[in-house]
């Protein structure tokens, strides 16, 4: 059996690298793949915590998780359609308007 | 025994090799292939960590519903491949104060987590090794409709609401 720290560095690693997606990035598009990357680092790191204490909720936490990603992915992909509409560019740096 | 360890850094392997290919990538249809690769391995993780459920919804809801959707608007949208040269010159990340804060903010989350993983009890024994795996359907459906029966409504009210939400926002204005 493979042991806990196993799936955490492993969990840790994978975030690390969607979160460096999110800052190295200049693609609207990648930056929502990044996120989707990190929101499935923490979903293994819940599955492994559930398995380590034999409960069922971190499986139940990373299946409500999912739910949250898909109706994140619909209204992000939506967002990123209409701002490519305004824009005819997806550069994050071409979406200053609000900026001060 | 052994098989399982190689099977986990098979799939350890493949998860964290796509998710830096999405990274690295600057065509985004290649970035969500290799992601679709990178949830595969998840999966075979899952499988691992006794949560079939959780394995087949990876692949259904994740590598499938979502993943697709990406790559409708990534084709739609007929997205073209970052400009390097571009990057070069117009990221903040090469400003030097947002360099120098991002560097420390890295490096103390870092040790933080170290810090942390260095702390958390039963981190070498073999995983759950004391406890049974709960990865029965029935048990997971049983605890779904009756101690998260809250919960799960209220997602149903969530996916609705961001049902409405990309429709009203992608559709095209006729005013």
């Amino acid at each position: 059996m493979i042991p806990l720290g196993h799936y955490l560095i492993l969990s840790g690693l994978l975030f690390a690298i969607g979160a460096s997606g999110v800052f190295l990035r200049r693609n609207v598009l990648t930056l929502l793949m990044s996120v989707e990357i990190m929101l499935n680092a923490v979903n293994l790191a819940f599955v492994a915590f559930g398995r380590q204490l034999g409960e069922v909720d971190g499986q139940i936490i990373t299946f409500f998780v999912m739910t949250v990603a898909a109706a994140e992915a619909a209204v992000g992909l939506a967002l990123v359609i209409g701002l490519f509409r305004h824009r005819e560019s997806l550069n994050p740096e071409a979406f200053t308007s609000l900026k001060w | 025994m052994a098989s399982e360890a190689l099977l986990f850094y098979a799939f350890a392997a493949a998860t964290v090799i796509g998710a830096i290919i999405v990274v690295a990538q600057r065509n985004p249809v290649y970035s969500l292939m290799s992601l679709v690769g990178s949830f595969f391995g998840l999966c075979g993780l899952y499988v691992l960590l006794e949560a079939p459920f959780l394995a087949v919804v990876q692949i259904i809801v994740y590598a499938g519903a979502i993943m697709v959707l990406f790559l409708f608007v990534v084709m739609v949208l007929n997205v073209p491949r970052e400009d390097a040269a571009e990057w070069d010159r117009s990221h903040p990340l090469f400003r030097p104060m947002a360099m120098r804060v991002g560097a420390a903010l890295a490096l103390l989350l870092t040790v933080e987590l170290g810090w942390a993983l260095s702390r958390t009890p039963g981190l070498t024994a073999p995983i759950g090794e004391d406890r049974p795996a709960v990865s029965s359907m029935a048990e997971l459906g049983r605890v779904l409709f009756t101690e998260y029966m809250f919960a799960f409504e209220v997602t149903s009210i969530l996916i609705i609401a961001a049902m409405v939400g990309a429709v009203v926002l992608s559709r095209k204005r006729d005013d």
